[in-house]
């Protein structure tokens, strides 16, 4: 019984909702509240990720405005990038945008995906998401917090 | 008629008349086999609806004369065999084109008609035995007809033995029947059946069970059927298949359920528990089978255990004072046995239509056929789906009125019922199970996905008559999926002429619904496949709410993880989709896996190669066969000694095998 | 069959359409409250549902029909029970075009489509996901049979209106061994049919994980839409199949009155809140079981189901 003793004592672990921020893109379909991502790591030092994932942990918990990270493009509303574009994912970040279904939104996270940040001089880099695929929302920071990204999102789901 | 080499090309190549001759023979063969199907198919229909008929020819064979007695249970079987026959020759103008048939097996396929329609048309055992041996013998040359083959060669002689080992079997219980009865004329045994003594009776039931089983493709002398059927050609399969194993199972209704019948208990039991394992051994192997062929043939060994289960049910449901139910597990056998003939029939032309186009039986090359080979794969599809005994498929009626005569047994107390019944719906509900994942590898992983192979790149439609042949079958198909009331006459007609086993049939309606007697569940296929409809079309409709908002539909590349191109090779292919199961019935299947690690010279720490082969091979042919076929080479060697090439001595032996005799008939 | 069987019958095809992305959303929403999360809503699934019906129609390169018309059959047959099942009314107008046994066999009609269809597509996880999804169908059928078996000796019928009507005129016989035996054998199976822990793991991103998530990896928009809502309302009727078999109080009878039909649709509106509840919360404790080790599972159902047949057979009392 200490897995139903430790439920009761975590109880609701997830921060309150701060106010919905402006928009910056239509919902993908017109439809607000949904927002399915396929993540996309084009050649990230991983400090992205662990943000990301932070982002849809209990604490964060992106899913209550109706984002959610899958695993077929197939199946999604965007792709979500991290990491500067190598020229080794060139190729696939393209083929894995194209396996999107219109309408569809590209959400760049982290620096080097919206500048190149600290790799911008570095070789086998192509360059930031926005040179190679049309970039609908930036978020900034090296990595930027969960916050953050939790906000970025809800300026697409509308909610 | 289409013929597959072109005209011009044939004529520079100066083949012109070798190839007309060919479409000549072709025609004449096939249209022979159409027409005594056709033939068959009438009087069959005829000898199920009227009185039996009789016809005796005194002089055709000497002593004992041949005699046909043609009563509703020999109609039909007749009629089974005469309609595969319709649709097997129409196929056979195309397919023998295609595959240059010589004129051996065009005369013979005709013979091998001949000598099905004649087996249930018998009336008298040496009738019988001349029959079965004119089938036995057509279908061996039949099989042995692509005899460069060293395959086909080694299923020839396999199938030759166990064969005869089967028509020894019979040969014996007929001539015990016939010495018991003091007349060689079934109505005559049928007569005696009652005053024979309860040895002969057990010693013909299990000479009978062993040789017709080995006929039906009953385990433990189903070996030669997963050989001879495959290796075949494609219409000398769906024959084989759909038509020749019915034989087997005529043979035991007409000796121990009608003759004999209603036997003790105990006999019911052994055909349950024979059908029972046959049927979960034939779909476990056609599961795990990656030659489309083999899969078909193995399905057929599952099929006939369905049967025979259903025919055991019967025999103990009436030996335990159950007539109604009885009546209801009958239904059920020969429902599955037209059912059975219809799809099978389908799924081996369809697969010799692949065979022909592509030269594979292997589905682990196969492949994409859908879109080369549209009609071959709708017709496959509708076969496995037949075969799968799923709703809207041709087998699911038949297997719903057999589990409703499972439940529906009384429970009065009988121990042996209580525990037989739940063991056998145990038994189906896992064959049924099994069956649809065996199915689905060979619709999905033969004729969807992309080709895993150039020939079957290469791959075209077949011509017009193979597609008319496959399109009879389909037709039939449909009938059992979706209107069985069609053959509900004849099954009355047949059952009524059966009072041993049931007998009852007044209570089995099998319209519109489907209602049995005793029992309070009804099924109605036809307006089930109405229904669905309406529900697809409804989930259609759902899907279409919404559709002015979207953007134009369209094509894309598949999803390949973000690399450039999947090539084919990546797919799953037949052995990958079985391995789940194999590994669930690892103990029951036994493969002989090796993994071979080769190293490096340098280090034995780097590995340069591993190899890994899988076989599965029947364990039961294995381990059973294995050492018979040894010890009977070992006595050979022995008798060899006698062999010395003296004339003298041959001659005292004979003189010695005569006064034996002599002094035995004393 | 009165007028209001039919309404009833009608009525329940429209309230699973409508209800399964409730129930779905709703046991996610139990997932995440005791996970400590907010959670999207119950409505998150419905929101789902009609953007991907606004998405464009993709059609991957080298598919056939099969992949085409695959989720309309899925969900075609699963409405097709739908009408069928006693949900909210006994004595369903299609009762007798189908017993248990058609019932099942449509169920398994739903699954081979979609795993034709997930071979169709010639992709590697296309491939292993509906090689996947048959192993578990071919064990877990043979189960649902057996149970199916066991629930219709006491009424003597596989009709489902007769089996549940057997059930409310003799309450007593839920508490058989038989039928205790099978309950649990008919929940094993759901948890594996519907892909739920611990045989899959519904929302998991893994690929070389997913069994049915992998088999529909290919769909897009409209399609996977119908894919989700088909999966959606299996889960659904067949929790309520499960309620009203061993459950059945609060069904309207065979000729109802409109305020016995409301009171059947609350009834089951609880029936499946609850049981979907408890499934959702059960799932927060177990991980997902390795694959290889999931037909221990079913062929311990199996043996669950064979001894819930045996144990009625021997045990039956004979109801007429």
């Amino acid at each position: 019984m200490t897995w139903i003793g430790k439920i009761r004592r975590v109880g609701r672990i997830v921060e309150p909702a701060p106010a919905a921020p402006e928009p910056t893109v239509a919902p993908p379909t017109g439809v607000r509240g949904s927002l399915q991502l396929r993540h996309v790591d084009a050649g990230s030092c991983n400090g992205c990720e662990l943000e990301l994932a932070g982002a849809f942990s209990p604490v964060y918990d992106a899913e209550q405005y109706g984002a959610r990270l899958i695993a077929s493009p197939r199946h999604a509303d965007g792709l979500i990038v991290t990491g500067v574009v190598t020229h080794n994912m060139h190729e696939p970040l393209l083929n894995t945008l194209a396996a999107v279904p219109e309408p569809r939104v590209v959400i760049a996270v982290g620096d080097c995906a919206c500048n190149r940040g600290v790799f911008a001089t570095a070789y086998g880099v192509v360059g930031s998401v926005a040179d190679v695929i049309d970039v609908d929302v930036q978020v900034p920071g090296c990595p930027p917090t969960p916050d953050q990204i939790v906000t970025a999102l809800r300026s697409v789901t509308g909610k | 008629m289409t013929t597959t080499v072109l005209p011009a090309a044939a004529a520079e190549l100066g083949e012109g008349p070798r190839t007309a001759r060919l479409a000549r023979e072709a025609i004449a063969s096939g249209l022979a086999t159409t027409l005594l199907g056709a033939l068959g198919l009438v009087l069959g229909v005829v000898a199920i609806f009227g009185p039996t008929r009789h016809l005796r020819i005194d002089w055709l064979l000497p002593l004992a004369g041949v005699r046909f007695d043609v009563d509703p249970l020999g109609g039909l079987f007749i009629a089974v065999t005469g309609a595969v026959a319709v649709a097997v020759g129409i196929y056979t103008v195309g397919y023998a084109q295609r595959e240059h048939w010589a004129r051996f097996p065009m005369v013979v396929l005709p013979l091998f008609v001949a000598g099905m329609l004649l087996v249930p048309a018998a009336g008298s055992v040496p009738t019988f035995l001349l029959a079965w041996e004119l089938m036995a013998a057509a279908s061996l040359v039949l099989v042995l007809s692509e005899h460069n083959r060293g395959a086909v060669r080694f299923a020839g002689v396999f199938y030759a033995v166990m064969t005869q080992l089967g028509f020894v079997m019979i040969l014996l219980a007929l001539v015990l029947l016939s010495a018991a009865a003091g007349g060689d004329a079934f109505t005559t045994i049928a007569a005696h059946a009652d005053d024979m003594s309860a040895g002969t009776r057990t010693a013909v039931f299990v000479l009978t069970v062993l040789g017709f089983g080995s006929k039906a493709g009953l385990l433990p002398l189903h070996a030669w059927l997963p050989k001879a059927h495959p290796e075949a050609p494609s219409p000398v399969s769906a024959l084989m298949s759909a038509a020749m194993v019915n034989m087997g199972i005529y043979g035991i209704i007409r000796i121990d359920l009608q003759i004999l019948g209603p036997g003790p208990q105990w006999w019911g039991l052994t055909l349950m528990i024979l059908g029972a394992v046959s049927a979960v051994f034939g779909v476990l192997q056609a599961t795990v089978a990656t030659d489309l062929k083999r899969l078909l043939a193995y399905s057929t060994t599952e099929n006939m255990g369905l049967v025979t289960l259903a025919l055991g049910t019967a025999s103990l449901l009436s030996a335990s004072g159950a007539p109604d139910v009885a009546a209801i597990a009958m239904t059920a056998a020969l429902l599955h046995v037209l059912a059975h003939a219809a799809f099978k029939t389908l799924a081996f032309l369809a697969a010799g239509s692949v065979l022909a186009a592509t030269g594979l039986r292997d589905l682990d090359k196969l492949g994409g056929l859908a879109r080369r080979m549209p009609v071959t794969t709708v017709m496959f599809g509708i076969g496995a789906l037949g075969a799968s005994g799923l709703p809207m498929g041709a087998g699911f009626v038949s297997e719903w009125i057999l589990f409703q005569s499972l439940i529906h047994s009384p429970p009065d107390g009988n121990t042996l019922l209580a525990l037989a019944m739940p063991l056998s719906v145990g038994a189906v509900a896992l064959t049924t199970g099994l069956g649809i994942a065996s199915m689905v590898k060979a619709f999905g992983v033969g004729f969807l996905a992309r080709p895993r192979s150039v020939a079957a790149e290469d791959a075209r439609e077949s011509p017009m008559s193979m597609l008319t042949g496959m399109g009879l079958a389909a037709a039939a198909c449909a009938v059992f999926a979706f209107w069985p009331a069609l053959v509900a006459p004849a099954l009355r007609g047949v059952l009524d002429a059966l009072p041993e086993v049931g007998g009852d049939t007044a209570g089995v309606q099998l319209a519109t619904f489907l209602r049995l007697p005793g029992i309070d569940g009804s099924l109605s296929p036809a307006l089930l496949a109405v229904a669905l409809a309406a529900g697809v079309l409804l989930a259609f409709a759902a899907s279409r709410w919404g559709a002015r908002h979207r953007p134009a539909p369209v094509e894309v590349p598949l999803w390949a993880c973000g690399a450039e191109t999947l090539s084919p090779r990546m797919q799953y292919t037949a052995t990958s989709f079985a391995e789940p199961l194999q590994r669930v019935f690892d103990n029951v299947l036994r493969p002989d896996t090796d993994v071979e690690v080769t190293h490096f010279a340098e280090s034995q720490y780097l590995v340069e190669k591993v190899t890994f082969t899988t076989r599965l091979a029947d364990p039961v042919e294995q381990r059973l066969y294995t050492p018979v076929v040894g010890a009977v080479i070992a006595l050979a060697q022995t008798v060899r000694r006698a062999h010395n090439g003296s004339v003298h001595l041959y001659l005292l032996y004979g003189a010695i095998g005569l006064l034996v005799v002599l002094l035995v008939a004393q | 069959m009165s007028a209001l069987s039919i309404v009833a019958a009608v009525l329940q095809v429209v309230v699973v359409l409508v209800g399964a992305p409730f129930v779905v959303g709703g046991m996610r929403q139990v997932r995440a409250r005791l996970e400590g999360r907010a959670g999207g809503g119950v409505g998150q699934p419905w929101r789902d549902l009609r953007k991907q019906l606004r998405k464009q129609q993709v059609t991957p390169r080298g598919t056939t029909l099969v992949f085409a018309v695959a989720p309309a059959i899925a969900a075609g047959t699963t409405l097709l029970i739908a009408a069928i099942l006693p949900i909210f009314a006994l004595g369903s107008p299609l009762d007798s075009v189908a017993d248990l046994f058609g019932v099942v066999g449509l169920l398994f009609l739903g699954t081979v489509a979609l795993t034709l269809a997930g071979l169709d597509t010639g992709t590697a996880f296309g491939g292993m996901g509906s090689s996947r999804e048959i192993t578990i169908a071919a064990l877990v059928e043979p189960t649902i049979l057996l149970a199916v078996f066991a629930l219709s000796i006491p009424g003597q019928s596989a009709n489902l209106s007769a089996i549940v009507s057997a059930t409310l005129d003799n309450p007593g016989q839920v508490f058989s061994l038989g039928s205790v035996l099978a309950f649990v054998a008919l929940v094993i199976v759901i948890i594996a049919e519907t892909g739920r822990l611990p045989v899959d793991n519904p929302s998991t991103h893994l690929e070389l994980t997913m069994i049915h998530e992998a088999m529909v990896l290919e769909y897009a928009g409209p399609k996977l839409a119908l894919v989700e809502w088909a999966s959606g309302m299996r889960l659904t009727v067949l929790l309520a199949l499960l309620a009203n078999l061993f459950l059945p109080w609060g069904i309207a009878g065979a000729d109802p009155s409109l305020l016995a039909v409301l009171i059947g649709v609350v009834a089951i509106a609880v029936k499946v809140s609850v049981l979907a509840g408890l499934l959702a919360a059960g799932e927060v404790f177990i991980a997902k079981l390795r694959y290889f080790r999931v037909p221990e599972l079913l062929s311990g159902s199996f043996l669950l189901a064979l001894l819930a047949v045996t144990a009625s057979y021997f045990l039956a009392t004979p109801t007429r």
